[in-house]
């Protein structure tokens, strides 16, 4: 009896302008390309997706069901740029059938610097969700699925939580299935549901490949993949980006029409339904441990987390912006404050990877960067200024003229 | 397979990257068990020939070739030279006071004017037109007492050379562009040498560029269909110190930005100092060195002292072997504001000596590039702000050398030399097929 678990990411960082160390002002982020990108994503995903959910979980009466993730900083932009995509979302939460997931509000990886800031950024996200959806989160996911047993450790004395959601990652699972829901070793009561990377990539990822062998790729087969559960799990967890349904995989690609077939295909069996991961966690009992000690995410064929700390810029960059935490949170300036924690979306730090950029890959997917080396130049720039509004002016500059004046002379 | 090459310049005479490239690429060739007679043109003026190499002196002065074995790790390869005062960057007028300087150099040393040096100016000819036919009627003597089963010609002064081989020996040719008139004089072409670059472009049966960016050139200005093109990237002789082996922390915490090349319209002097300009508006321990010589050297200096940071730029002068290393070993970045550069083998070497990069997007090098600094040649803003960075932020510049240096070594002449075999494959296949 094998529950499908639809849980989309939904996320949008406020990109950051052309910031050079000349600039003095404090605009730091690109308002022409978030506002173009967000209305480009809106017309292409975020509109027809709603549209396309909304009729199946009339159609079906209830027993389609899905779970969102919608970032802060998306939300923010999404009331700012395109007001319509707030009022499908809202029409979405009106039916009872869709439940919204707790992360951190702006996107941020401040669980690997600052667990004050941490929560700060959940709570902000949930009031935010409850105000705008009527519903209080249970259960979270941490920006990009990074995970550990310390998070979970951390969100279970959270005490507000029943599950928390990651990447079913191989090393993790031991060869066991991604489809049960497991516990950490550390005890609590959380589940932990995990992504079935399989199935969530084939579509995600090899729905529009046509060199894959299973291309194209039909509701019914993917139904098939499913049913095949029956018996060996509870839950097949297809996790995503919500930008899968016409950005990362065009409207031309048949990737609608996938998503209207899908419900009535996985219903055909008798013993399918739909469950959100709040219902899943509540049916279903935790059959075991598994055992995370270091960090895994749901990114590359690595899952880890060397796409956000995998060289000197970033943990430098990361360092620095974490480091003024303090600073500028005594200054009580809101707007520095807001300033400061976009800065923290993690996006940030993703386009500072080296690894895979010798080979053009499609992590360059909306990178307004030429290079890493571009990325991490802008973002200190704007570190510098941010600085520098606090009041805190490193005063060396004095020192050093004396300095080169000696050797000059 | 036997490969009659025309070259301009060879270490130790060199003056730009031209040379490097011959000898990297003659290297690889050999290697790869070709066989080539490699033609240069040599000016005889004493004062140049200082001993750095093994060469045999010519006895007669006269004569109008010599030969000489330099560098024996280099098999395969046989050295002849015509005697010629061509110099592969020069422009017409600088031609005829070189000519001049010759003719003077040449009473100096043998003392006075005999009968027998009377009918010198019978030996050089008085303009670059007249100098290039001569060099390819020399060429043509000398290929008729060798063996070959292709030409190739390295860069416009040889074209003609190359296309009289190939008419008297009946063997294709293949032009190697290293450069064209429009990379270095913009818009203000000189037509003869343009002309030459034309002439040689359309009776070569297949033309070698170094960059996408000197195809399209080819393509655009000269008339030439894109399927006679092939691109074929330099590289870079493996002989860097490895990851910050011998680098030198000096006491003082004066920040090096270096400029290396030709200090020439081309390399885009003024650029780098305007840029200059801009950094030491926000920083002041920065020392920028300007090393290299060049028809612009005189207004860059001036224009320094114009801008009012004469006393934060100190110009070296041509530099080369030991004291290259030595600047590189100082430099914190490494600057190539290239207004058009075809390729650009100096940032390969400043990425082999441990320096991070600042090139400018109009250089076929930013092709093969990722791991450096970029900018448009114009934008010296971006241009200072990307300095400042390098300057300020330790991370960046220890990411950019470490990616850097490991990405440099995947350019290797022996990919050159080998796409170049191919390249005579198929023009031999296709000689035979007529």
């Amino acid at each position: 009896m094998p529950s499908v678990c639809f849980y989309f990411q939904v996320h949008q960082p406020f990109r950051l302008r052309h910031y050079t160390v000349f600039d003095k002002d404090h605009r730091y982020f690109d308002i022409f390309k978030n506002k173009s990108i967000c209305q480009k994503v809106a017309n292409k995903c975020y509109l027809p997706a709603n549209r396309a959910i909304l009729d199946l979980i009339k159609k079906h009466e209830g027993r389609f069901r899905v779970a969102y993730s919608i970032t802060g900083v998306l939300l923010e932009q999404l009331m700012e740029y395109a007001p319509e995509v707030m009022s499908t979302f809202d029409a979405l939460a009106r039916t009872g059938c869709v439940e919204f997931i707790a992360e951190t509000y702006y996107h941020s990886l401040s669980f690997l610097y600052s667990r004050g800031e941490f929560r700060d950024q959940i709570f902000k996200h949930m009031d935010t969700i409850e105000t705008l959806f009527g519903q209080r989160p249970r259960v979270f996911r941490n920006t990009e699925l990074i995970y550990s047993n310390d998070l979970a450790a951390e969100i279970e004395s959270m005490g507000i939580f029943d599950g928390v959601i990651t990447e079913g990652a191989d090393k993790i699972l031991c060869g066991r299935s991604p489809n049960f829901l497991y516990k950490s070793p550390r005890g609590g009561k959380i589940k932990i549901l995990l992504k079935n990377y399989a199935l969530s990539d084939d579509i995600a990822f090899r729905f529009s490949n046509r060199g894959w062998n299973e291309w194209p790729l039909m509701a019914e087969k993917f139904s098939k993949w499913v049913n095949r559960v029956n018996g060996n799990g509870y839950v097949v967890n297809l996790f995503m980006d919500y930008e899968t349904f016409g950005e990362h995989q065009w409207a031309d690609t048949g990737i609608f029409e996938f998503l209207r077939q899908l419900p009535d295909e996985i219903l055909r069996h008798p013993d399918n339904n739909f469950k959100t991961p709040s219902e899943a966690i509540a049916s279903y009992p935790a059959t075991d441990t598994v055992d995370v000690p270091s960090l895994i995410s749901w990114a590359d064929t690595e899952r880890d987390v060397s796409a956000w700390l995998g060289n000197a810029m970033q943990s430098n960059a990361l360092h620095e912006i974490y480091r003024m935490e303090q600073t500028i949170k005594k200054t009580g300036d809101k707007t520095l404050l807001s300033d400061w924690r976009k800065l923290q979306t993690s996006d940030h730090f993703y386009y500072m990877c080296t690894k895979w950029f010798s080979d053009g890959d499609v992590h360059k997917y909306f990178n307004p960067y030429d290079s890493p080396y571009d990325s991490y130049i802008n973002f200190m720039n704007i570190i510098g200024n941010i600085e520098k509004r606090c009041g805190k002016k490193p005063a060396k500059s004095r020192t050093k003229t004396t300095e080169t004046d000696k050797i000059l002379n | 397979m036997k490969v009659f090459m025309l070259g301009w310049e060879f270490p130790p005479f060199i003056s730009g990257g031209l040379g490097t490239a011959c000898y990297g690429l003659t290297k690889a060739m050999s290697k790869l068990g070709l066989e080539i007679t490699f033609v240069l043109p040599r000016a005889i003026r004493n004062e140049s020939l200082s001993s750095h190499i093994n060469l045999r002196t010519p006895a007669d002065i006269k004569a109008s070739q010599t030969e000489w074995e330099i560098q024996k790790e280099i098999k395969n390869i046989k050295f002849k030279t015509i005697d010629s005062p061509l110099k592969p960057y020069d422009t017409a007028e600088t031609y005829s006071s070189e000519i001049e300087e010759l003719i003077r150099s040449k009473q100096r040393m043998s003392g006075f004017v005999s009968e027998e040096n009377n009918d010198v100016n019978g030996h050089y000819s008085g303009d670059m037109y007249t100098e290039v036919h001569r060099y390819a009627s020399a060429a043509v003597k000398l290929a008729l007492q060798e063996n070959f089963d292709v030409i190739h010609a390295h860069d416009w002064m040889t074209y003609s050379a190359g296309i009289a081989v190939a008419a008297v020996s009946g063997k294709p040719l293949v032009i190697h562009v290293h450069s064209t008139e429009f990379d270095r004089s913009g818009e203000h072409v000189n037509q003869m040498i343009y002309n030459f670059e034309r002439a040689g472009m359309h009776a070569a049966d297949k033309i070698i560029a170094v960059s996408y960016l000197t195809k399209n050139i080819i393509v655009s200005r000269y008339g030439i269909s894109g399927d006679k093109v092939e691109v074929v990237y330099n590289g870079i002789e493996k002989n860097g110190n490895g990851l910050s082996l011998g680098r030198v922390e000096l006491d003082n915490d004066e920040k090096i930005v270096l400029f290396l090349g030709r200090i020439t319209m081309q390399k885009g002097p003024e650029y780098f100092l305007g840029a200059a300009k801009k950094v030491l508006e926000v920083m002041d321990n920065v020392r920028f060195v300007m090393a290299g010589s060049g028809d612009m050297m005189k207004r860059t200096i001036e224009l320094a002292a114009q801008l009012g940071i004469g006393s934060k730029v100190l110009f070296t002068g041509f530099l080369r072997g030991e004291d290259v290393r030595k600047v590189y070993e100082r430099a914190d970045l490494y600057v190539m504001p290239s207004v058009s550069e075809p390729f650009g083998i100096a940032p390969l070497e400043a990425l082999n000596n441990d320096v991070p990069v600042l090139i400018s997007k109009q250089s076929g090098v930013s092709e093969v590039l990722t791991h450096v600094l970029k900018a448009d040649f114009w934008d010296v803003n971006e241009m200072a702000n990307k300095i400042v960075a390098v300057l300020k932020y330790p991370p960046l510049q220890m990411t950019l050398r470490e990616h850097g240096n490991y990405e440099v070594r995947k350019l290797k002449w022996e990919d050159a030399a080998e796409k170049c075999r191919q390249v005579y494959l198929q023009v031999v296949e296709q000689a035979v097929c007529v």
